[in-house]
């Protein structure tokens, strides 16, 4: 299939049934206990920095391990796989002295992804779609990092722009159907994102649809950098995206309240993937796929989805249980939310209309 | 009467260009106290805070970075969306790089022809803003109605059709300019404004329009009370005409049918252009309103210049809290101790305040006022006092602990009282609400309080209150006891207070404005003990006398009572199915729909103002005091609606239902096999003549075995907890009368929510009258089918029935409302009830039932009779007590 077929085949199942999106890429990772040379292969042998823990660079040493990932979630039942490039910015991968591979990093992570997903759609006629992963990077453009000094910025939004830009031009080069703005922990880097992707949009000559999903960090309801549910909705809506949602964190039982309140303000779809539950003492997850797919599924019958999927501690088994629970599940009706004039700083801000009595 | 159409405040002194202290700052790198700024503009009530940077000598773009920076640190600023206000392009990009929420654009234009527009507007859309955009093409700014409506259309046109541009999103400023200015071109600029305002919401769907207000009364510099007239009169015709928001400083604006008439008379023929010498005429009245500030109210600052005891005085029998810290800071730098401005100025200034309310010439809400101003004086007295080690506060007068008893929530009452009583200097000691007796005793021994006053709204805490008496007794007390509460009254004070107190002097407060008189008699030494005993000798004269005329008061036997039970023909009847059976939730429920249903006259009635609404806002002797508190009332309201502080949850419900005799059966599914629930209902038992019948809620489901399939609904809606909450900050910010006026205001929320559910319970959820289409009026007075009686109510008073509904609803998990030990329900601004929808049903009072429906009705409920007498006192025609004693004698 061509981008322009399966971008249309990807409206029309989302129509009729709830998504699956696959699960955690870490996890699977860490469950290979590869090892430093693992990741050097051989055209970084000579490196001068450890680089063990990059796992975006597996897309240049590792591609048959990565791919073998998105495979096995695809066979769970996932209808998209996410790219393997949450850390694939320049800014994360300054951390390792690889920024400059930014692009190649993304493009060849898009790359697996889209083989994957071709491979499994020829095999079972069954169409699969990639998202491609922009992650929030290390730094955020609207909290300072000195306490001391709470106007300072350890990144400006122009700095951010410009990673992101990059780094979705490699994804849209490696064949991404779809743009995943996501772990949003602080909303001006997603809006410096989304500023970017429309860029990349404009410079590829392509328009590919928009997931946004930011990170509820606490049971305080609010993102890392402040924001009330409606409050990040006001803020990322006027990027018209395919689905907004959350994703990390939380655990579904957890995360539900929140994923609620989107799914009532948001007139777009609304997607979602948890953690397996909260991280025990030893920062593993414990909650099986079982329970996991038993809250989803509950989402599902709720009508507040229509796209799932598992963050941190989600393995294809959990994918596999959340497909079987949400397949019945009729997706979550858009609704028509009234034009209003919706504003946020921290807090939502609506424009009341009111009749005039007086007349 | 015009209701205030809502508009939107937006905060302006955060702008070097209008605040030439802002600049000052900024200019000095203060940002901190900058900050300040900001912090106060949101905390006065800005929804949108205008930040402006333009000035000459400023790095403008980096002031704005930083300042933005420093505000998204400060989650109490950060909360409210920016405005990122500049003339320049590179100044608003650089603030809309620092805005995570959504902001707004202020402002861009046509000036420059449409290239540079169309690509200024894309940008602000990816960054994702909305805008303002002014009435200014390449030929200038427009000045005429015409010329503002199509510049403006040619705007939208572009911002919608060629960038995609959200209409709701755009905001059109079409240029507020001064008037009255002695050139003849200007003195149509006011009316084109309005015209030109109704024009563009006529031909550009959905946008919002905006503008400077302050710019039109440029021509009275110096003159602040005709500008602020001006302002008030031209957002008058503006709003009218659509305006959404304005930038404007609220805080000093009068309010338009408080502008003398002949002021006012003169300003519009101004603003509407009406007669040729409008400006000449004006000019001559502003004159005469300028150096006479006794001639106008509107924003009469001439009490400024009195000497700081009057100013002090002035603010506090006017209630105005705006400078009266820095009078406070002027008396104390003349007194010789911070005490003594206390006990100097602001006492005297609480005296008069509490002669005039003594004289009927203030009320309650402008006593509550002057409170505040007393409490902030005071507050920022505090920590010098403390610094100088000094003693406390003279003297009070007396020393009152006040309290709401355990299992009851309700303290809007309670709090007035406090407040009446602290003005007249008593020391009010406030436990609170749900407060158990041995917190009050062991308070009022460790305060050594002079008298312990308690509060009340549902029946059953009139038993608590009878306990409290009786602790008091048993552990030797002697204060006097005060009982004031919706629920109390002076008969059962005589009949049950007083008699379990014998070593106190009780007394029952009717009201507020009463409580002040009855604490002086209590507590003058030589009045006292003649003015218990009036009191006393007066109670147990009522009580006799009720006793008396008990026995004279027939009951007929609740056998008898059944055999005359409603006569419904259910032969030619079908209940109405629900449109939707079982349970259904609603969260967050839009506010302004309650708003519009809200019935004044209890409102009012909170306040001691009697009378109806909106008469009352006229009225001769309560005007002045209604017109101020339905302004604060209209305010707070736009604040919760904008703030979005209110979110009102409801729950309601639909079961299969049987009557079985005085019970209605409650089944799980239509085959009314499974029991769910058993509803108990009364009767009456009064003799009845005439025909009439003696009823029971019961009386209107149709009984089992009719075969006729009937149906029970149940409700409880709450205006939420966020509102306590609310009222709690303001509480904490020594702002009482905020406190007492969100919690008036969320009661009249919660009975607008009951009544508006019900509304559409009858015509979508349960569906019985689609086509009802009634007025509020008349959905006040009743005009409709069906009933939605509370339990605690006339007609059913027993209040436990309400754990039957909750249980029903699972309203605690499914509205967050909670049933405290005696059944009141938590939030306080919470109803609850049952719907029956028969044609016939209608509220009635259950008046007194006899011992023999008791003890059915115990029986009934699985539970003792003592225990149904505790719960139905008030509704017994006989005294268990007095029976058990004969009892026992025989």
């Amino acid at each position: 299939m061509t981008r322009p077929e399966r971008l249309e085949a990807l409206h029309r199942l989302a129509e009729r049934r709830v998504l699956v999106l696959d699960g955690a890429m870490g996890t699977m990772i860490q469950s290979l206990k590869l090892d430093e040379a693992d990741f050097r292969g051989e055209r970084f042998k000579d490196h001068d920095r450890e680089l063990k823990g990059d796992n975006d660079l597996l897309n240049l040493t590792r591609p048959d391990a990565i791919e073998a990932i998105h495979r096995e979630y695809l066979e769970a039942g996932a209808d998209i796989i996410q790219t393997n490039t949450f850390n694939a910015t320049s800014i994360s991968q300054a951390d390792y002295g690889l920024q400059a591979l930014a692009r190649e990093i993304n493009r060849a992570g898009a790359e697996i992804a889209r083989r994957a997903a071709d491979r499994f759609a020829e095999e079972t006629g069954r169409p699969a779609f990639v998202g491609g992963g922009l992650g929030p990077t290390s730094r955020t453009a609207s909290i300072s990092p000195d306490v001391n000094d709470p106007g300072a910025r350890n990144v400006t939004f122009d700095e951010l722009r410009e990673a992101y830009l990059e780094a979705t031009l490699g994804l849209i080069e490696g064949g991404a159907d779809i743009v995943m703005v996501e772990t949003i922990f602080d909303t001006l880097n997603a809006k410096a994102a989304l500023v970017a992707v429309r860029e990349a949009f404009d410079e590829a000559g392509v328009e590919l649809p928009i997931i946004v999903s930011g990170t509820i960090t606490d049971r305080s309801g609010r993102t890392l950098s402040g924001q009330t549910p409606e409050a990040f909705w006001n803020a990322v809506r006027h990027a018209r995206p395919f689905a907004v949602g959350f994703n990390c964190a939380l655990g579904a039982k957890d995360l539900r309240a929140h994923v609620a309140e989107l799914a009532r303000v948001a007139d777009v779809k609304v997607s979602a993937y948890p953690n397996a539950g909260l991280p025990n003492e030893f920062g593993g997850y414990d909650e099986t796929p079982d329970q996991t797919a038993g809250h989803l599924g509950g989402w599902a019958s709720d009508g507040l989805i229509n796209l799932v999927g598992g963050c941190c501690g989600t393995t294809p088994d959990h994918i596999r249980a959340i497909a079987e629970a949400v397949k019945a599940a009729p997706p979550r009706t858009v609704p028509t939310v009234p034009r209003r004039l919706r504003l946020s700083g921290l807090e939502p801000f609506e424009m009341q209309t009111f009749h005039n009595q007086a007349a | 009467m015009q209701p205030p159409r809502i508009f939107v405040n937006i905060g302006e002194r955060t702008n070097v260009t209008g605040s030439a202290r802002f600049r000052k700052l900024i200019a000095a790198g203060d940002y901190e106290t900058a900050l300040e700024v900001a912090r106060q503009q949101v905390e006065n009530g800005a929804s949108i805070l205008d930040v402006n940077m333009d000035e000459g000598l400023l790095d403008s773009e980096a002031a704005m970075t930083t300042f933005l920076n420093l505000i998204a640190a400060e989650p109490d600023i950060a909360r409210v969306p920016i405005m990122v206000d500049s003339s320049k392009w590179s100044v608003i990009e650089a603030g809309l790089k620092c805005l995570q929420g959504k902001g707004i654009v202020n402002s861009i234009s046509l000036k420059e022809g449409e290239g540079p527009f169309l690509e200024q507007a894309r940008k602000v859309l990816r960054y994702g803003a909305a805008v303002v955009v002014m009435a200014f093409d390449e030929d200038g700014q427009a000045e005429t109605a015409e010329r503002k409506a199509d510049i403006c259309e040619r705007a939208y046109r572009l911002l919608v059709d060629k960038v995609g541009f959200p209409p709701e999103d755009i905001i059109f400023d079409p240029n507020i300019f001064a008037v009255a200015t002695g050139i003849e071109e200007h003195n149509d600029y006011a009316r084109a404004f309005f015209e030109g305002t109704r024009l563009i919401k006529e031909r550009c769907p959905h946008v919002h329009v905006s503008g400077g207000v302050s710019n039109v009364s440029f021509s009275f510099r110096g003159n602040n009370a005709v500008r602020e007239a001006m302002h008030a009169c031209f957002l008058y015709h503006a709003i009218e005409a659509g305006l959404d928001m304005a930038i404007v400083n609220a805080g000093a604006l009068p309010v338009y049918q408080d502008i003398p008439e002949e002021l006012r008379e003169r300003i519009e023929d101004v603003l509407l252009n009406r007669r040729p010498d409008a400006t000449d005429r004006l000019l001559e009245t502003a004159e005469s309103f300028k150096g006479d500030g006794a001639k106008t109210k509107v924003a009469d600052d001439s009490w400024r210049e009195l000497p700081v005891e009057k100013r002090l005085e002035h603010a506090l029998v006017h209630g105005i809290a705006d400078h009266v810290e820095t009078d406070t800071e002027e008396a104390r730098q003349k007194a010789d101790r911070p005490l003594s401005v206390i006990e100097g100025p602001l006492m005297d200034g609480m005296s008069v305040v509490g002669d005039l309310f003594g004289a009927g010439k203030m009320f309650l809400p402008q006593v509550v006022k002057s409170a505040r101003v007393m409490k902030k004086a005071v507050a920022y007295l505090l920590p010098f006092i403390e610094a100088e080690k000094g003693d406390g506060p003279q003297e009070a007068k007396g020393k009152i602990v006040m309290a709401t008893v355990k299992g009851d929530v309700h303290d809007i009452g309670k709090n007035i009282v406090g407040v009446v009583l602290q003005c007249n200097n008593y020391d009010v000691v406030d436990l609170g609400v749900m407060v158990p007796c041995a917190r009050i005793l062991e308070t009022a021994v460790e305060e050594k309080a002079d008298i312990i006053g308690l509060s009340g709204l549902i029946t059953p805490s009139l038993d608590e209150m009878v306990y409290v008496a009786s602790e008091m007794q048993r552990q030797g007390m002697d204060l006097p006891l005060l009982i004031g509460g919706a629920t109390t009254s002076k008969m059962h004070t005589a009949v049950k207070i007083d008699p379990a107190y014998a070593a106190g002097p009780v007394v029952h407060v009717t009201d507020a404005s009463r409580a002040v008189g009855v604490v002086q008699n209590l507590l003058s030494g030589n009045a006292r003990a003649r003015y218990a005993e009036e009191i006393r000798a007066e109670y147990r004269k009522m009580a006799e006398g009720r006793r008396r005329g008990r026995t004279d008061r027939e009951r007929i036997t609740i056998g008898s009572a059944r055999a005359n039970k409603a006569d419904i023909g259910w032969g030619g009847y079908t209940p109405p199915k629900p449109a939707t059976p079982g349970v259904t939730v609603f969260e967050d429920y839009p506010v302004e729909e309650l708003i519009e249903r809200i019935d004044w006259q209890p409102f009012f009635a909170t306040w001691e103002l009697k009378g109806r609404f909106p008469d009352i806002l006229d009225d001769p002797k309560y005007g002045e005091a209604a017109r101020p508190l339905w302004n604060d009332a209209q305010a707070m309201l736009k604040r919760l609606v904008e703030e979005g502080w209110a979110k009102p949850r409801a729950v309601i419900g639909f079961w299969p239902a049987q009557a079985e005799t005085d019970d209605i059966r409650l089944f799980a599914g239509e085959d009314r096999k499974e029991t769910l629930e058993v509803v108990h209902t009364l009767r009456q038992q009064m003799p009845r003549e005439g025909g009439k019948a003696n009823l029971a809620l019961a009386d209107w489901i149709a009984p089992a075995g009719s075969g006729v399939a009937d149906w029970l609904g149940g409700f409880v809606v709450t205006a939420g907890p966020e509102l306590e909450a609310r009222a709690r900050e303001f509480e904490e910010a020594h702002d009482m009368y905020s406190s007492i006026l969100l919690k008036a205001l969320a009661d009249r929320l919660a009975e607008a929510f009951a009544e508006r559910m019900h509304e559409r319970v009858r015509r979508e959820f349960w569906g019985y009258a689609a086509d009802e289409d009634l007025s509020n009026d008349e959905l006040i007075a009743e005009n409709y089918r069906g009933i939605r009686p509370a339990p605690g109510y006339p007609a059913c008073p027993d209040h436990t029935e309400k754990r039957t509904l909750f249980r029903l609803l699972d309203a605690e998990a499914r509205a967050g409302v909670q049933l405290t030990e005696s059944c009141a329900m938590w939030p306080a601004s919470s109803v609850s009830g049952f719907y029956f929808s028969h044609p016939d049903a209608r509220y009635f009072g259950l008046g007194r039932i006899e011992r023999d429906q008791v003890e059915d009705y115990a029986r009934r409920k699985g539970e003792s009779v003592e225990w149904v007498e505790k719960w139905l006192a008030p509704s017994l025609a006989y005294d268990p007590d007095e029976e058990r004693a004969r009892k026992d004698a025989a």
